[in-house]
């Protein structure tokens, strides 16, 4: 098989990764306001996350090296080109990131609000934005000869690209509340099921829209399948939802977000950033990838490191697997 | 063009400002991963309380630290896409490589076993619980060595063939690459150099509460541990940095003529090295000095007789080499970046000796100024650790990678002044606060002192953990 196929999905699989992983725990950033009653709940919440968003988060460190490394020229367009949009969201990240490690150090409730805040601000801004550059992606942008991007800022806002981000905030939104009710225990595990289910519909109603207008405009007979697949799995996880069956809803949850993303790739194959101006400047596997030595090393590398990376990740999520409840918050804050 | 808004210029700010503060916290990571990883094992051998206490105490720190070396290292891994997107094009068939083997193979490791550290207390068997603090503090070593390396390949290009095609360069031998002489010499210098402000945090924290006359059972070993960390890492930083001068003449002898500002060659007594010069402000004219002799010829070629070669010499051979331009770095940077690392990283060797000197056999020095010196460890051990990566990177200049792309060439060239003037500002406001905060938190913590010691149980003599939240 050709190196430079095996590494689309490969960049593919990461970002799957990526957002399967830290989509959750954007969800549960974001449904702070409407499940965390109180402080309590709040970190319950929190908690529910708390061991795992790190190394979740790790895996947009790994796309974005392995983009680097697989694919310059995608990897050097897409983040000149985008400039604004990913200065958001590092800025969101690092807002996030220091907020679950800073909001417990300090007892006073104005201190945590802010850092509440700055959770839920930096868990939408990336949520909302990864699904805005991708569906931008897929639609193509406006690219020199060199392969420079030539657009602005608020060419990326375009309308697709703005359903493509509700599309990718309210999947991760829901994501995260079926991991509330996976993960928690009383009062708020009820409450979230019955906040994904409202959520739920309004999900699939964007999703859906997402997904059909990616197949007609842009996509290809294997994203009309994935897409398909996508929206079987979406409303799956809502039935599953509703019968209160939290494993199968979030696992098809999962499923959904890996088969929306699997519908933009293949929308694009064998392109990897369509020009929309001019089809000879498009970026495609070919003339973006890195050559078939680097390729080599690189498949190597991820062959033997990527088994025993999913071996000790799902170890972790083993060790952490038992549900918290405000209970265990209560004691151990005495 | 206002000046203000070249994108190259401020490119150039933004990278240094967010590679400076973001290696703020790295060094603390790696150093305080050993150290809470060594304190830990020691409680695990003996049982003995204050050794938990330690690791509490210190494992606090560590992680109010750790989450800024982890948001602040996305932003490295971005921007190179982001602000040097010709530079990406360039190398990134040999660049990228060492960047995903960082991701791949340290930084899950560390992102991972941190997490069943912090909340693993009360879910792992003790011993499966101490190997998650060690394969973070492996994994926290580990990426130093890959981004080393990859830094290794911008100082001294190797392992590489352009394709004239394409025009970039390619890999040719990953391992090569990986053992590039410069990373070989670099990688210990920089990891024992962690070492050193990592136990400079241990010897400012313990003098802090000895000087009080506070939790003596604790920080009494705590001072003794940190003071030979110090010695110890002082001398291997010491002795890797030596390696590391002579790689760098190898590659770079710009960069060494450059942290001398010798702009004649010199040989033998005249390669000598000054430890403090006056001179004009343009830097080529000198007013005063005092210098030791030979000592340059030494440093550059481990003999008393060696020629050192000259900016002026090295300049005209780089045009007839590269075309006409300005190979020569900003020398007054180069040149006081590198005695005030030497010089810091020196004197805080001294402050350890003298230090366990006067706390020998159990004494405790009565003069404030001891405590007062010794208190200061932390903050100089880190400014020698930030001054010898600005020289190291300024040094490289004008390079982006030695002899083969300028920096100037390897900006991006569809981002404007505004867009990047904009991520500058949000980056310096973001991080002066975060900087701030973190500082009032890590002082809080350490103020505070490690906690009571946990009552094991008066049957089984086992420590019950309590589980660990946010």
């Amino acid at each position: 098989m050709d190196l430079t196929i095996l590494w689309f999905w490969i960049i593919a699989a990461l970002f799957i990764g990526y957002f399967v992983l830290d989509g959750f725990d954007f969800g549960v950033g974001m449904s702070l306001p409407f499940l965390g009653k109180d402080d309590t709940d709040r970190r319950v919440l929190i908690n529910t996350i708390g061991p795992v968003w790190d190394l979740n988060e790790t895996w947009v460190i790994v796309a974005g090296a392995s983009l680097f490394a697989a694919f310059p020229e995608w990897y050097a367009t897409m983040f000149s080109g985008f400039y604004l949009a990913l200065l958001l969201i590092l800025v969101a990240l690092i807002l996030r990131g220091v907020s679950f490690e800073y909001r417990h150090q300090r007892p006073e409730s104005t201190w945590k609000k802010w850092f509440d805040g700055m959770i839920i601000v930096g868990s939408a801004v990336p949520a909302l934005l990864w699904g805005v550059a991708f569906a931008n992606v897929v639609r193509g942008v406006k690219l020199d000869a060199n392969h420079d991007y030539i657009g602005t800022f608020f060419d990326l806002l375009n309308p697709y690209a703005l359903l493509g981000g509700v599309t990718t905030l309210l999947l991760f939104f829901v994501h995260g509340v079926v991991f509330v009710s996976l993960k928690t225990e009383g009062d708020i595990r009820v409450r979230a099921r019955k906040l994904a289910t409202k959520a739920g519909i309004v999900t699939i109603v964007v999703a859906a829209s997402f997904l059909v207008w990616t197949t007609f405009a842009y996509g290809t007979v294997a994203s009309a399948i994935f897409a398909a697949l996508a929206a079987v799995a979406l409303i799956a996880s809502f039935l599953a939802n509703l019968r209160g069956a939290e494993r199968l809803a979030f696992g098809l949850m999962a499923a959904t977000i890996g088969l929306a993303v699997l519908t933009l790739f293949a929308s694009l194959f064998p392109d990897v950033m369509p020009a929309s101006n001019d089809a000879a400047n498009s970026l495609t596997i070919t003339n973006a990838s890195s050559s078939t030595y680097t390729l080599g090393v690189m498949s190597w590398t991820a062959l033997i490191g990527m088994p025993v990376i999913l071996l000790y990740q799902g170890w972790t999520y083993w060790v952490f697997r038992k549900r918290i409840g405000r209970a265990q918050i209560e004691v151990a804050v005495h | 063009m206002n000046e203000w808004l070249d994108p190259l210029l401020l490119s150039r700010w933004q990278f240094g400002l967010t590679t400076v503060y973001h290696f703020l916290f790295v060094p603390l990571t790696i150093g305080l991963a050993l150290t809470v990883a060594i304190f830990q094992t020691a409680w695990v051998r003996t049982d003995k309380a204050k050794y938990l206490q330690l690791t509490h105490f210190f494992g606090k720190i560590f992680l109010i630290n750790f989450a800024m070396g982890v948001v602040t290292g996305i932003v490295q891994e971005f921007q190179f896409g982001m602000n040097w997107s010709d530079y990406s094009r360039f190398v990134g068939d040999v660049f990228g490589a060492p960047l995903a083997f960082e991701g791949i193979v340290a930084f899950f490791l560390e992102a991972t076993f941190v997490g069943l550290w912090i909340f693993g207390w009360d879910k792992l068997p003790k011993k499966i619980h101490l190997a998650t603090i060690w394969l973070t503090a492996i994994g926290s070593i580990a990426s130093a060595y890959f981004i080393l390396a990859a830094n290794a390949f911008m100082q001294n290009p190797i392992a590489y063939t352009i394709n004239e095609e394409k025009g970039r360069a390619e890999l040719t031998s990953i391992w090569e690459l990986l053992t590039n002489p410069i990373a070989l010499a670099a990688f210990p210098h920089t990891i024992f150099a962690c070492f050193m402000v990592s136990a400079g945090l241990i010897i400012s924290v313990a003098a802090w509460h000895l000087y009080r006359n506070q939790h003596l059972d604790t920080m009494r070993p705590a001072l003794k541990f940190g003071l030979w960390m110090m010695v110890i890492a002082g001398v291997l930083t010491t002795l890797a940095g030596d390696q590391l001068g002579l790689a760098m003449v190898e590659a770079q002898p710009m960069k060494m003529a450059a942290a001398e500002a010798l702009y004649h060659t010199a040989t033998g007594a005249n390669a000598s090295f000054s430890i403090f010069t006056l001179g004009t402000p343009d830097g080529v004219h000198e007013l005063f000095s005092v210098r030791v002799p030979y000592l340059l010829s030494f440093l550059s070629t481990h003999t008393f007789d060696g020629t050192v070669e000259g900016i002026n010499n090295l300049q005209s051979q780089y045009v007839t080499l590269y075309g006409p331009g300005d190979y020569t770095p900003t020398i007054w940077i180069t040149y006081w970046a590198f005695r005030w690392m030497i010089g810091l990283g020196l004197a805080h060797m001294l402050v350890a000796v003298v230090g366990l000197w006067l706390t020998r056999k159990g004494r405790s020095p009565k003069r404030t100024w001891v405590w007062k010196v010794a208190i200061w460890s932390f903050p100089f051990s880190l400014l020698a650790m930030s001054v010898g990566w600005v020289f190291t990177e300024m040094g490289r200049q004008p390079w982006l990678v030695f002899g083969m792309l300028k920096t100037e060439d390897g900006v991006s060239p569809g981002v404007s002044g505004v867009e990047i003037l904009i991520s500058l500002i949000a980056f310096t406001l973001l991080y002066g606060i975060l900087a701030v905060v973190e500082f009032r938190l890590i002082l809080k913590a350490v103020q505070k002192g490690p906690d009571d010691a946990p009552v094991p149980d008066a049957e089984s003599g086992a420590v019950t953990h309590a589980a660990t939240v946010y």
